[in-house]
């Protein structure tokens, strides 16, 4: 059986004039014990489709199913076994982080004891400070009491809405580890995150954009379906580089990547030849140019084009 | 039931913990009974009177004497005539002018009867037919004084009057204070009770905390009594607060029993928090439940017969009194105030306030949605 399965799903909102299509009939279905990476940037449908499977939004048409149970006629059921994080800090900030999660314990009708062991190798992390108020703490030990209330229930699927998002590189990284780490518990877990590089740390990712999925597959899969060889290029003056490159008519893309700039090209052939003399003609200095194996931002990128 | 115990546990840390909730909820009551029963006196003083006497006699200073020495009017003006009298009025130096004719005291003696004067600046309409009926009490008092002089042979009174004694029944002194306190309570625990819970519900909604509790397993009911019963102990103490102050401070003895009260005020209570969930199922920022709840309760406590009496509005009105949860309650504690009256007398409040509240309550359980269209 498979932890979360969606099938066609739509939803559009409606303002006074204009009606914006939030999701545009998505499929796709995750496995048990996974951890699925929705990537897309923001407005993609993201949190409209979170909101669906944790039953706090109806779809206007399409079925869903999370843990085997239907979103719409059996959302009771499903209230007891999903954890849920949203994208901003929900929890009482006027509370202490002990009180956070001894009241999030109490309305899933458990307690923190019962499910320690769960939620210890964060919990202990955040625990020196268990007297503070939720609202004083920094955004790194936000995440992990929101993650530990998320989890005290010991759900069997776990939906993080954007939980990196705002928050420094050292806690992203334990962010993730603590993720796999559940994973080895086996609790499903449904992740969405803007930073494509995050997609790498999944175990399959779905490229969502503007409500639609581009791309199902593993991290793996999504790179080796990139058959292009790929470019990049340096130099002194690198705007002026960029625009001389896409004024190209050969080439079919090229983009900003930390200090490269990263060139595909529609023909295959003497592609080296043509960045030199692109260079040449500019007379650009420090001219740094080399063949490079594509990483998942790249195909997402040339996905995100098509 | 657990649940329950954990969620009345948690929003009575997060008030207890809100040094405004406190502030407001315990300053405000005091400070609204300590200071508007005092001032909000409907007993009209210190009108300021403008005289113009074109007689000059002994009569037309004895009356001018005999009005000022009544305490509720000031001579302020004292005009030779009487365009320059009304000038007065109109800087607001003057809000009333007795003109005494040439001749009033020759004319009173000789005809036997004689004309005055009065103007009033009806621009604040209560001091105008107030000072207007206070200066012709006065007046005719006068006129009896007199009468009583001149009469010589008691053969026979040559003009029979009917003289009418009153006699004030549950507040046989008029006090102002016994019928404006309780009233004023009620209005105090009609915005804790609208306006707080409301707000509450709503500041979840803005913080995002509700997402949290929408997915858990909790059902609707527990949630809403989990708001309802906090605010409901707030406003009961509150209620009795208030009542201390009155007796403390005013004196006010209820003539019935506090348990009516609070048995009227629960009930009560329960409608005035329903009405508050419901504006927080609708309201989507602190700003619109506030402005909203601002606005109802302004008309509940204006069409209440805290400031005028509903018999006194026109048909209309009345008719929206009835749907008025306020008026009830004002009623009740004037009734148990100063009547006496036992749960037997308001049973058909009791009826209605029942009614509003299972009206309010399971339209806002209704309309309260765990999960959106």
């Amino acid at each position: 059986m498979q932890a979360v399965i969606v099938e066609n799903i739509v939803k559009s909102y409606r303002t006074k004039k204009t009606v914006v299509d939030a999701l545009k009939g998505i499929s796709f279905s995750v496995d048990k014990g996974e951890i699925f990476g929705i990537i897309g940037p923001d407005g993609a449908g993201k949190t409209s489709l979170f909101r669906i499977l944790t039953t706090l939004l109806l779809a206007d048409s399409g079925n869903a199913s999370v843990d085997g149970f239907d979103v719409v006629k059996e959302y009771k059921q499903i209230r007891n076994r999903v954890g849920y994080m949203p994208g901003r800090f929900s929890l009482y900030q006027d509370l202490t982080v002990q009180e956070n999660l001894e009241f999030f314990a109490a309305i899933f009708n458990t307690s923190i004891e019962e499910n320690y062991d769960l939620v210890k190798d964060i919990y202990q992390q955040i625990e020196p400070f268990k007297m503070r108020r939720a609202g004083q703490l920094s955004g790194g030990m936000k995440q992990k009491l929101a993650l530990s209330c998320a989890l005290i229930h010991k759900p069997s699927v776990l939906f993080l809405d954007e939980p990196t998002t705002g928050v420094d590189a050292v806690s992203r990284k334990e962010f993730w580890e603590m993720l796999h780490r559940l994973k080895l518990q086996g609790i499903s877990i449904l992740v969405s995150t803007p930073y494509m590089v995050e997609a790498s740390l999944c175990d399959r990712v779905a490229l969502i954009q503007k409500g639609e999925i581009l791309s199902v597959n593993t991290p793996k899969g999504v790179i080796s379906e990139f058959k292009k060889p790929l470019w990049a290029v340096r130099a002194n003056e690198m705007f002026r580089l960029m625009k001389a490159i896409k004024d190209d008519p050969s080439v079919e893309s090229c983009y900003p990547f930390g200090q490269y700039h990263h060139v595909a090209f529609k023909v295959q052939e003497n592609n080296k030849e043509k960045l030199e003399q692109i260079a040449q003609k500019g007379n650009y200095t420090q001219v740094e140019i080399h063949s490079i194996e594509p990483n998942i931002e790249d195909c997402f990128m040339a996905l995100m084009k098509e | 039931m657990r649940a329950l115990k954990f969620l009345l546990q948690k929003e009575l840390r997060q008030i207890s913990r809100d040094p405004s909730i406190i502030r407001i909820l315990f300053i405000m009551p005091m400070v609204q009974l300590l200071i508007l029963p005092l001032a909000a006196d409907y007993e009209i003083k210190n009108i300021n009177l403008g005289v113009v006497d074109h007689d000059h006699t002994e009569y037309s200073r004895k009356l001018v004497n005999k009005i000022i020495s009544s305490g509720y009017f000031r001579l302020k003006d004292y005009s030779a005539t009487f365009p320059q009298g009304l000038h007065a009025i109109e800087q607001d130096k003057t809000d009333l002018i007795l003109e005494i004719p040439s001749q009033f005291e020759r004319n009173l003696v000789k005809e036997n009867e004689a004309t005055l004067f009065v103007a009033v600046n009806a621009i604040n309409g209560v001091k105008a037919g107030l000072g207007g009926a206070y200066i012709q009490g006065i007046i005719q008092n006068y006129n009896q004084d007199i009468r009583l002089q001149w009469i010589q042979y008691p053969r026979f009174d040559p003009q029979p009057t009917i003289q009418v004694t009153s006699s004030d029944w549950y507040n046989p002194n008029m006090n102002y204070r016994v019928f404006m306190v309780p009233g004023i309570l009620v209005m105090l625990v009609t915005m804790i009770g609208s306006s707080f819970a409301a707000n509450n519900i709503v500041r979840e909604k803005e913080m995002g905390t509700i997402e949290q509790i929408n997915v858990s397993p909790i059902k609707k009911i527990q949630f809403i009594l989990g708001k309802l019963i906090p605010f409901w102990m707030l406003a009961i103490t509150v209620l009795t607060m208030g009542l201390l102050i009155a007796r403390l401070v005013y004196g006010i003895v209820p003539l019935g029993h506090y348990i009516t009260i609070y048995i009227f005020a629960s009930i009560y209570l329960l409608a005035i928090l329903g009405l508050g969930l419901l504006l927080s199922t609708y309201a989507q920022t602190q700003q619109q439940s506030m402005l909203v709840s601002f606005f109802i309760t302004m008309i509940f406590n204006l069409l209440s017969g805290l400031y005028t009496p509903i018999e006194s509005m026109p048909g209309w009105a009345q008719i929206i009194t009835k749907f008025n949860p306020v008026s009830y309650f004002i009623e009740v504690m004037r009734m148990v105030v100063l009547k006496g009256s036992g749960l037997a007398d308001i049973r058909y409040h009791i009826f209605a306030l029942l009614g509003f509240a299972i009206f309010f309550n399971s339209w806002a359980i209704l309309n309260y949605r765990k999960r959106s269209g």
